[in-house]
């Protein structure tokens, strides 16, 4: 427990007759990089919103760095440098990408932003655009970002939940509606970043490949309660993961090739 | 080349300032009135482009009135500047005060709610018979920085002190507009959430633009009880309020300019209709709405701007 960045201590929720966390116990060193299995309604996400604060657990704590961060909201928990990126692209439809990008950085700069200091200044602006190209949207800048295909949307936002002091970057789904060919240089990239910045990464994912080829460590999520949790190896031969994670994964890629 | 938005209302200022002279008086007195209301316009524009669609802002500009109207009849203050000041101040007050509840209510929940606030200084005031009740009182004539002057030259001057502020307040606004609070408010419109998630408050930034919408409808509502000479509770009544949401909707909220000119084309349009058909004005005026919201959904102002390639704002 000592030296954890994110410690999650004896989580519960509950969503009518659906336990969607269920005693959830988990210890995050820092510097790790997690990748978070589970079919289907295993708590996978439930988990990274009790994390981020956007639901509030019946029972049990959240701590980082040894504070308890259970009620703080969204905002504080992100400016404590716990920061995330949505299964479905959470993007500003009304702006364009350019200033989906300047609305982070603002974001990033104080949590009551000012109403004087100018945002389109040229210094934000190659900002801006710098934080583009590294995910290759750069010649996409001053596009709605309502035309952009759904894998540009997922870079966006992922390039956008990485803006600020990140210690911890919680990926939902990052490579899902991502094409074969680019979800590892998109991996790599999150990466190489988040090492750079000497941020933990936890990334919940069904792809299988992506989680043998970039996760130190995987925990496995079964009916809101954690499965298997160590290295790797040794988790996907736990019997469990095979049969209620790897197994309908499996299951689940055969459907969707068929 | 474009002209850059605080130069251009720079020159429309001075334009503005130097025909007042050479104007009659019913056109200086409309034109006064027109440019006191888009300040409340104004203010309205920038809360909607955050979502915040009110249809009490009838409170405001009452207090604002009000504010200007006590403090000139009952504590000998006859500055218009710092009766209009007063106006703003007291309405910004009472705005941040409401914040605290108000930042928390969206769209229907937030209009209904501005509304009966509104309502509720309504019935107040009707009540009051110190305060003249549904007649309202008269107010002495304001004096500028002062000096008392005749009544032709007071309202030369009050039109100039109200453009002054209409272009001070659009440029003061058009820079708020590009801040980082502007343009976050922009993104509460459409995802909060992501908003919180990207570390800055929705809450706070929302009620900063109420106080502002707050502000900017006590200063026009100060405005108008100065250049009318005459105020009652008809200011804070809802069909007032209607109206402000009726010209930001017929200006459009691209540009902080629009409300200025929207309010202006209303009063124009309203005068002239009263004049050549008393009965059916109110036709004309909503078959001039209709005719915006299907040939210009965007407002007046997209007659004006050429869509700037990446520019959002």
């Amino acid at each position: 427990m000592n030296g954890s960045l994110i410690s999650a201590r004896g989580l519960v929720k509950r969503f009518g007759a659906v336990t969607a966390a269920d005693n959830v116990s988990v210890e995050i060193r820092p510097h790790e990089t997690v990748g978070i299995i589970g079919a289907n309604g295993a708590g996978k996400t439930t988990f990274v919103n009790i994390v981020t604060g956007y639901l509030k657990p019946d029972d049990g704590a959240i701590y980082f760095r040894g504070q308890d961060i259970t009620r703080l909201p969204p905002r504080e928990v992100t400016r404590l440098g716990i920061r995330r990126s949505f299964q479905v692209a959470q993007l500003f439809p009304n702006l364009s990408v350019r200033d989906n990008v300047l609305v982070a950085l603002a974001a990033a700069a104080g949590a009551f932003p000012s109403a004087f200091a100018q945002l389109r200044t040229q210094a934000q602006i190659e900002e801006a655009e710098r934080i583009l190209a590294r995910v290759g949207l750069d010649a996409l800048v001053h596009r709605n970002t309502t035309e952009l295909p759904q894998g540009q949307r997922k870079l966006l936002d992922i390039a956008i939940a990485m803006i600020g002091q990140s210690a911890a970057l919680l990926l939902d789904e990052p490579t899902s509606g991502i094409s074969a060919e680019e979800k590892f240089p998109l991996m790599d990239l999150v990466l190489n970043a988040a090492r750079a910045a000497e941020a933990t990464v936890l990334f919940i994912e069904h792809d299988m490949e992506v989680v043998e080829r970039y996760a130190e460590r995987v925990i496995a999520f079964y009916d809101g309660r954690v499965i298997a949790d160590g290295e790797p190896a040794h988790v996907f031969v736990d019997a469990d993961v095979r049969r209620f994670v790897v197994g309908a994964e499996l299951h689940r890629r055969e459907r969707g090739h068929a | 080349m474009r002209w850059g938005t605080v130069p251009a209302l720079g020159v429309a200022l001075v334009a503005l300032l130097a025909v007042g002279p050479f104007l009659p008086a019913w056109a200086v007195f409309m034109l006064t009135v027109a440019f006191a209301k888009a300040l409340v316009v104004l203010g309205l524009v920038i809360m909607m482009r955050a979502g915040l669609v009110s249809f009490g802002q009838g409170l405001f500009y009452g207090l604002g009135a009000y504010a200007a109207g006590l403090a000139t009849n009952f504590f000998g203050l006859t500055d218009a500047l710092v009766l209009a000041l007063l106006g703003s101040i007291v309405a910004a007050a009472t705005g941040f005060v409401l914040g605290f509840v108000m930042a928390r209510y969206r769209e229907i929940f937030f209009a209904m709610l501005s509304l009966a606030l509104s309502m509720i200084l309504y019935g107040i005031l009707v009540r009051s018979s110190a305060l003249g009740s549904t007649d309202g009182f008269n107010l002495s004539p304001p004096s500028f920085f002062g000096f008392k002057v005749g009544a032709q030259q007071s309202r030369l001057l009050l039109y100039m002190l109200t453009v002054t502020l209409a272009c001070g307040s659009a440029m003061a606004l058009h820079r708020f507009v590009g801040s980082y609070a502007g343009v976050i408010s922009q993104a509460i419109l459409t995802n909060e959430i992501r908003v919180e998630y990207l570390g800055a408050s929705v809450t706070r930034v929302l009620h900063l633009v109420y106080v502002i919408g707050a502000a900017m409808g006590g200063l026009g509502g100060a405005l108008v009880a100065l250049a009318a000479g005459h105020i009652d509770p008809e200011l804070a009544y809802w069909t007032t309020s209607g109206e402000f949401v009726f010209v930001a909707i017929l200006s459009g909220t691209g540009h902080v300019a629009a409300p200025l000119l929207g309010m202006t084309i209303f009063e124009a349009i309203r005068s002239f209709a009263l004049e050549y058909s008393p009965y059916t004005w109110q036709m004309v005026v909503g078959l001039s709405m209709l005719a915006v919201i299907l040939f210009l959904p965007s407002g007046l102002w997209s007659l004006f701007s050429r869509k700037r390639k990446g520019e959002t704002a």
